[in-house]
C-alpha cells in the first residue's frame, strides 16, 4: 500500500510504503527494501519513518493476551495502545507505571522508544517495567527476551528505535493506585531559579512533577510558569467527571495558525490564568496525564510545512545556566511553543542501551518549521546541550547530527551490533550514515 | 446476558463487535476458519470480560459442517439470542471475469454460505420466537458497476436473501438486520492506496451495528452518509450509468 505516512509533526514529508502483520504468528513481510515496524506514528521526527523502504504496521496486533488482576501483570500484543490498557485496568484499580503526555501510543512504541513520564524521578522509564517481550527478527527468529534470557537483546530493544526486529507481544507490570485521579498543587511561579527549587522541594513527596513555562519571557521572568505537582488521590475522594467528547482539527489549514501573535497571546494569558500562586484540584487522569489528547489532529494546526520538537537532558548542575541561555535563544526567535515543557528526571536507571532519560533536567518544545531560522536556533541549542554534557531525544528528532547522536550514546555500537540487517530507518542512516 | 453468536469472528469488524460485547460481560462463541487467529481472540476478549467466550474452526464454504456448529454454539453459549455473520472476500474481479469457478467460489463463500447458516438459524429463531440475525452486506450490492460486480452480485443476493427472510420472519418477532457497510479500513482493503474520508474504522462500524441491534432497526448504512450516496447512485438512469468508468 503506498499512501503517506507522517510521524506526529508531519515533518519530514517522505516516500515509504506500508504493509501489516495480520497476527502475531505471521513473519514480518520479505521484501528487498529495508522494513521498520511502525506503531501508532507519535514520534516527532523520522525514528518511525523509513524513506525508499517500507513501514510495517502494528495495528492489528492489538489484541490481550492475560490480565492477572491480583499482581497486575499484564502480556499484550505490541500494537495495543496505552489507551486501551488503561480502560482495561483503571475500573480494576491499576494504572500504567510510566505514561508519555499521549496515550495514543502502543506498547511497541513505547517501549522502541523506552518513554518516560511525569514521575520519571520515581518510576524510571518504561523500559523499567517490561518484565519479558517476544522479538521477531526479519529472518523469522524469535527470541524471547527478559533479563535472564537473550539479555543484550533485551538491553538493544528497550529504546532500540525498532531497529532490532518487531516485538510482537510484551509483558507490563502494571502499578496499584487508590485512585486513578490525581490531587494536584498548581504553583504559578516567576523565573527559573524558583523552578529548580521547586523541584527540589517536590521530588520526594510528589510522584508527578512537571512545570509549563513561558517562552517568551525575558529578564527576570525568564523561565516563569506554572509547575505541576501531584498524587494520586485516595480512594475515598472519588473521581472528578471527564467528558470524552473530542474537538477534531480535520481540516489542513494553508498557513500554521501558530505565529508570533498567537503565541504571545496565549503564553500571556496562560501564565496569569491563574490570580492565587498556588491552587489545588482533583484532576480525571486524562485532563492530568493527556490535556492534548481531547484534540484530535492537533497537529494539523503547524500547517502544511509540519512542526519540530526539540527535547533535550542537561545534566542538574550545568542545568540552570544551560536552561537558561536555551530559554533566551527561543525568546530571542519569537515562534517558540504553546507547550514548552520543563522536569527534572531522577537516577533510576534503565536497562536501554539507548534510552534517553538521565539525571538532569529535559526541556521539549514545538517549533513551526521554518527552514533556515529553525535549522540555525537548532543548531545554537545544540551547541548549548552540547557544551554540557547533554543528550537530544532520537522520539522527537529530525535535525541531530551524526556526531551529535555519537556523543549522547555511546551504546549505539551495541545496538549496531544487534541491529536487524533488513531494518533500517530515515533516522538511523541520518545518524550513522549507513545505507 | 446477552449470548452472542459471532461467524467470520476473525473478520477485523467483526472482532471490534466481539470485543465491544466482551467488555459488556456477554456469552461469546466464535466461528472463523484459523484456530490460531480464534485462540488470540479468545484470551483477548476473556481478559476484556466477556463472561464466556468458545471457540470452532470451519471453512464456511463447507455448509455441510454448519449445522454441527451451530450446535456446538448453541451447546456453549446455552442458547442463541444474536447472530452476526460477517465472512467474506473481495475476491478479484479480473479473475472472475475470466474464469466462472473463481465467480463461483465468491458466491460460495459471499451469498451461499451464508444462505446456508441463516437457513438453519432462522428457521431456529422463527420457532422460538425470538432472536436476532445481523449480516454484514454491503453497498457494493446496491448497484453493479464494471469494478467490482461479482462481489456485489454476491452481496446482492444476500441483501434481497435478508430483506424476504425479514419479511417471513417479522410476525415470529426476529429482527433481521441488513448492515451495508461503505469503504473500511480492514485486512479486506489494505491493498487500496490513499484512503481518503470516507473510510471509516472497524470500530466506527462495529459501534453503528450494536447500536442498530439495539434500536431493531432492519437496514443500515455504515456510516449513516453511505445511505444518501448510494440513494443519489441508484437514480442515475441505467442509459447513463451504463456508460460511466465505475
Ligand atoms: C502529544 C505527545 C506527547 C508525548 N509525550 C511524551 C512524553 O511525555 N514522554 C516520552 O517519552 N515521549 C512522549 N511522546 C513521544 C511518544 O511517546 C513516543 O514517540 C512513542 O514511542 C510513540 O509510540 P508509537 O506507538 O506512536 O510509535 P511510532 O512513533 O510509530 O514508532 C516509534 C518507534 O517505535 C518503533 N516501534 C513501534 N512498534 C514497534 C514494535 N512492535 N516493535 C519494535 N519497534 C517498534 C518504531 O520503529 C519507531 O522507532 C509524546 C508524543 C506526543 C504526540
Ligand atoms: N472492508 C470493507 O471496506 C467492507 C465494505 C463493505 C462490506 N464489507 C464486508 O464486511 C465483512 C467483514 O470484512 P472485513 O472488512 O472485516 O475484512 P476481513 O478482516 O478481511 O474479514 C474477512 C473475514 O472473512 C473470513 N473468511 C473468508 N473466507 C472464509 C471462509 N471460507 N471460511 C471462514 N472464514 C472466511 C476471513 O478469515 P481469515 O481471517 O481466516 O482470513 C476474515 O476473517 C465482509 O463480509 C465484507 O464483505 C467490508
Amino acid at each position: 500500500m503506498s499512501q503517506q505516512y507522517f510521524s506526529w509533526g508531519r515533518y519530514p514529508n517522505v516516500k515509504q510504503t506500508k504493509s501489516v502483520v495480520v497476527d502475531r504468528y505471521t513473519d514480518m513481510p520479505t521484501c528487498e527494501d529495508s522494513v521498520l515496524p511502525y506503531g501508532n506514528g507519535r514520534s516527532y521526527g523520522d525514528s518511525c519513518l523509513n524513506e525508499g523502504g517500507v513501514l510495517v504496521g502494528t495495528e492489528y496486533l492489538n489484541h490481550f493476551i492475560a490480565f492477572d488482576v491480583e499482581t497486575g501483570i499484564l502480556r499484550c500484543e505490541s500494537g495495543v495502545l496505552l489507551s486501551d490498557i488503561l480502560a482495561l485496568i483503571v475500573p480494576q484499580g491499576w494504572f500504567l507505571p510510566v505514561t508519555p503526555g499521549t496515550k495514543f501510543v502502543s506498547v511497541g512504541g513505547a517501549i522502541a522508544n523506552d518513554v518516560h513520564g511525569k514521575n520519571h524521578h520515581c518510576a524510571g522509564t518504561f523500559g523499567c517495567h517490561v518484565r519479558c517481550f517476544e522479538l521477531l527478527r526479519s529472518d523469522g527468529q524469535r527470541l524471547l527476551c527478559s533479563p535472564e534470557e537473550n539479555v543484550e537483546y533485551f538491553k538493544a530493544t528497550i529504546a532500540g528505535l525498532g531497529l532490532t526486529g518487531m516485538i510482537t507481544w510484551a509483558e507490563l507490570q502494571m502499578r496499584r493506585v487508590p485512585n486513578a485521579a490525581v490531587n494536584v498543587e498548581n504553583i504559578k511561579y516567576g523565573n527559573i531559579s524558583e523552578f529548580f527549587q521547586l523541584s527540589a522541594d517536590s521530588d520526594k513527596d510528589y510522584e508527578y512533577t512537571v512545570a509549563w513555562v513561558d517562552c517568551l519571557a525575558t529578564g527576570r521572568n525568564l523561565g516563569r510558569g506554572h509547575f505541576m505537582r501531584g498524587n494520586h488521590a485516595p480512594s475515598q475522594a472519588g473521581c472528578p467527571s471527564h467528558s470524552e467528547r473530542k474537538f477534531n482539527v480535520f481540516l489542513d489549514p494553508p498557513i500554521s495558525l501558530i505565529n508570533k501573535t498567537s503565541l504571545r497571546a496565549f503564553n500571556t494569558v496562560y501564565y496569569h490564568r491563574q490570580l492565587v500562586r498556588s491552587k489545588h484540584s482533583i484532576a480525571h487522569h486524562d485532563s492530568f496525564f493527556y490535556p492534548l489528547d481531547s484534540i484530535h489532529n492537533w497537529n494539523r494546526i503547524y500547517g502544511p510545512k509540519g512542526f519540530l520538537q526539540y527535547q533535550c537532558v542537561i545534566p542538574l548542575n550545568a542545568s540552570p545556566d544551560a536552561i537558561a541561555e536555551m530559554l533566551r535563544s527561543i525568546a530571542r526567535m519569537g515562534t517558540g511553543s504553546f507547550l514548552l515543557v520543563l522536569k527534572v528526571f531522577g537516577d533510576v536507571e534503565s536497562p536501554g542501551y539507548l534510552s534517553f532519560p538521565r539525571s538532569g533536567a529535559t526541556l521539549a518544545l514545538d517549533f513551526p518549521y521554518q527552514g533556515e531560522l529553525t535549522r540555525r536556533l537548532f543548531s545554537q541549542l545544540d551547541d548549548i546541550v552540547d557544551q554540557a554534557n547533554g543528550a537530544i531525544y532520537p522520539a522527537k528528532d529530525a535535525h541531530m547530527s551524526a556526531v551529535g547522536f555519537k556523543q549522547y550514546y555511546p551504546n549505539w555500537t551495541k545496538l549496531a551490533e544487534l541491529k536487524d540487517p533488513n531494518v533500517s530507518s530515515s533516522f538511523w542512516r541520518r545518524v550513522t550514515g549507513e545505507q | 446476558m446477552k449470548r452472542v453468536l459471532i461467524i467470520g469472528a476473525t473478520s477485523a469488524i467483526a472482532e471490534a463487535v466481539a470485543q465491544r460485547y466482551a467488555k459488556k460481560g456477554e456469552k461469546l462463541f466464535l466461528v472463523g476458519r484459523n484456530q490460531q487467529k480464534l485462540d488470540t481472540m479468545v484470551d483477548d476478549l476473556k481478559v476484556r470480560g466477556a463472561h464466556l467466550v468458545d471457540s470452532s474452526a470451519v471453512d464456511l464454504t463447507d455448509c455441510g459442517a454448519h449445522e454441527a456448529v451451530i450446535e456446538e454454539a448453541k451447546r456453549a453459549l446455552g442458547e442463541i439470542d444474536i447472530v452476526l455473520i460477517a465472512h467474506g472476500t473481495l475476491g478479484d474481479q479480473k479473475q472472475c471475469e475470466l474464469s466462472y469457478q473463481d465467480t463461483l467460489k465468491e458466491f460460495q463463500t459471499n451469498a451461499l454460505s451464508v444462505i446456508s447458516l441463516l437457513t438453519l438459524l432462522a428457521n431456529d429463531m422463527e420457532q422460538r420466537r425470538s432472536g436476532v440475525l445481523a449480516v454484514i452486506s454491503s453497498v457494493a450490492g446496491d448497484r453493479g458497476r464494471q469494478s467490482n460486480y461479482i462481489y456485489g452480485a454476491t452481496k446482492a443476493t444476500v441483501s434481497v436473501f435478508l430483506q424476504g427472510l425479514r419479511n417471513r420472519l417479522s410476525p415470529s418477532n426476529v429482527q433481521v438486520l441488513t448492515i451495508k457497510p461503505g469503504f473500511v479500513d480492514t485486512p479486506m482493503t489494505a491493498d487500496i492506496p490513499n484512503k481518503g474520508a470516507l473510510w471509516a474504522t472497524p470500530g466506527d462500524i462495529a459501534d453503528g451495528i450494536i447500536q442498530s441491534i439495539d434500536k431493531k432497526r432492519n437496514v443500515v448504512y455504515l456510516p449513516w452518509f453511505w445511505w444518501g450516496i448510494m440513494t443519489i447512485i441508484k437514480l442515475v438512469p441505467e442509459a447513463i450509468f451504463k456508460r460511466l468508468k465505475l
